[in-house]
C-alpha cells in the first residue's frame, strides 16, 4: 500500500516567487505567507531575497516579524519615491515638526500676553508649556541636511510596533 | 624613448583611481561605471553599506530607473537608509519615523491646547464685562475672525487645521497619496508627504 503522506503545507509567499521548494524550515515562511505574495515581491524588489535573509539571521528571532515588516516599509516607500525613500518622509516629518514648534510658540505668546492682561480666575486651566524640542529646520538640500548622527538610531530599537 | 601606453587600463584614465564600488566588488572601474560619480574611492564604508543591504544590482537597477540629475540624491537616501539598517537591523530607518512622528503627534495635541485657550480669552474679550466667570467654550464653537487670524496668520497657516473654522490650508496641499497601509498602527498616514513620482519611470 501506497504510503499517503499528507500534502505538504503550500509554499510560502517567497518560495513561490524564486521557485523552489518551501521546506518545514523555511526562513520566510513564518513572515510571508502565501496569500501575501506583493510583499516578499516588494521587499525582493529592493533588498533581494539573499540580504533579507542575511538581515533575519543577524536578529533574534523574537524580532524577526518586526524586522520584516520595517523592511516592507521600507520596500513600499522606496518603491513609491525611489530618489528619496523613507528619507523623504522623514524629512517632511521634521519639516512639519519645525512648523508645529514655531506654531506653539506663537500660540504660547500669544497666551502669555491674554494671561497678563486677564482676571486670575481664567487662569486656572491654562498650561504654557515649553516646548522641548530642538529639532533645526533642514537646510535647502533634502539629503544633505540629514546627517548620520542627526538620528540617534540605537534609541529607536526601544519603539516597538504595537 | 619609452612611452607609456594607456591601453584598456583599470579605469579611464591612468590618473583615475577605480570607485569605491568597483574597488568593493573586485572588478575594473569603466569609463561609464553608473557607480562612479556617487561613490568615490575615499568613502568606502559608504558602498559597503548600501551593498550589504540592498546590493549591487539592486542599486544598479534603481540608479538606470532614474534620471541623471536625481542619482546623486538617490544615492545619498539608500546610503543613509543603509547605515541606518546596520545600525538598527531590526527598524532601520523606519524606527525614526515611528519616533518623529509621535513628536509630531504630541506638538499638535500642545498646539490644540494652546490654540483652545487662546480661544477662551478671545471669548472672554467679546463677552461682557468679566464680573463672572465664563464658561467653558464649547467644542464646536464658532470661532470669531479674531480668533481665526490669531491662529493662522502670523505662521502662515502653519500645519494647524481646525476643523471647526475651516482656517488656511495652503500648505498643506500634499494630500493626492494614497497612503502606503502599515500593519500596525504608525500614526504618520503618509497624506502629508508629497510623493510625486520622481522616478524617470515611475520605479525600479
Amino acid at each position: 500500500m501506497k504510503n499517503q503522506e499528507p500534502r505538504s503545507i503550500s509554499s510560502c509567499a517567497a518560495c513561490k516567487f524564486l521557485k523552489r521548494k518551501c521546506t518545514p524550515n523555511c526562513q520566510f515562511a513564518p513572515y510571508f505567507r502565501a496569500d501575501e505574495p506583493k510583499k516578499f515581491a516588494k521587499v525582493h524588489k529592493v533588498f533581494g531575497a539573499s540580504n533579507v535573509s542575511k538581515i533575519l539571521n543577524e536578529v533574534p528571532e523574537n524580532q524577526r516579524e518586526d524586522t520584516v515588516n520595517s523592511l516592507v516599509y521600507e520596500a513600499e516607500v522606496r518603491l513609491c519615491d525611489p530618489v528619496y525613500g523613507c528619507i523623504g518622509a522623514i524629512a517632511s516629518l521634521q519639516h512639519k515638526m519645525v512648523e508645529l514648534q514655531h506654531d506653539l510658540i506663537l500660540a504660547q505668546a500669544r497666551l502669555a500676553c491674554y494671561v497678563e492682561n486677564q482676571p486670575s480666575y481664567l487662569d486656572d486651566n491654562i498650561n504654557i508649556i515649553a516646548p522641548n524640542t530642538d529639532f533645526q529646520e533642514p537646510s535647502n538640500g533634502l539629503v544633505e541636511s540629514l546627517n548620520y548622527n542627526s538620528m540617534p538610531f540605537d534609541q529607536f530599537s526601544q519603539f516597538q510596533f504595537p | 624613448m619609452q612611452q607609456k601606453q594607456q591601453g584598456a587600463s583599470s579605469s579611464s584614465t591612468s590618473y583615475n583611481s577605480p570607485c569605491a564600488a568597483c574597488k568593493f566588488l573586485r572588478r575594473k572601474c569603466m569609463p561609464g561605471c553608473i557607480f562612479a560619480p556617487y561613490f568615490p574611492p575615499e568613502e568606502p564604508q559608504k558602498f559597503a553599506n548600501v551593498h550589504k543591504i540592498f546590493g549591487a544590482s539592486n542599486v544598479t537597477k534603481l540608479l538606470s530607473d532614474l534620471l541623471p540629475h536625481q542619482r546623486e540624491d538617490a544615492v545619498n537616501s539608500l546610503a543613509y537608509e543603509a547605515e541606518a539598517r546596520v545600525r538598527d537591523p531590526v527598524y532601520g530607518c523606519v524606527g525614526a519615523i515611528s519616533f518623529l512622528q509621535r513628536q509630531v503627534d504630541r506638538l499638535q495635541k500642545e498646539l490644540d491646547a494652546a490654540n483652545a485657550d487662546l480661544i477662551r480669552f478671545v471669548y472672554s474679550d467679546q463677552m461682557a464685562p468679566p464680573v463672572v466667570p465664563l464658561q467653558p467654550s464649547t467644542p464646536h464653537a464658532v470661532v470669531p475672525r479674531q480668533v481665526r487670524n490669531i491662529i493662522g496668520s502670523e505662521s502662515g497657516g502653519g500645519y494647524y487645521n481646525n476643523n471647526n473654522n475651516n482656517n488656511n490650508n495652503n500648505n498643506n496641499n500634499n494630500n493626492n497619496q494614497t497612503p502606503i497601509p502599515f500593519p500596525y498602527s504608525l500614526p504618520w498616514n503618509y497624506q502629508n508627504y508629497n510623493n510625486n513620482p520622481r522616478g524617470g519611470s515611475g520605479g525600479i
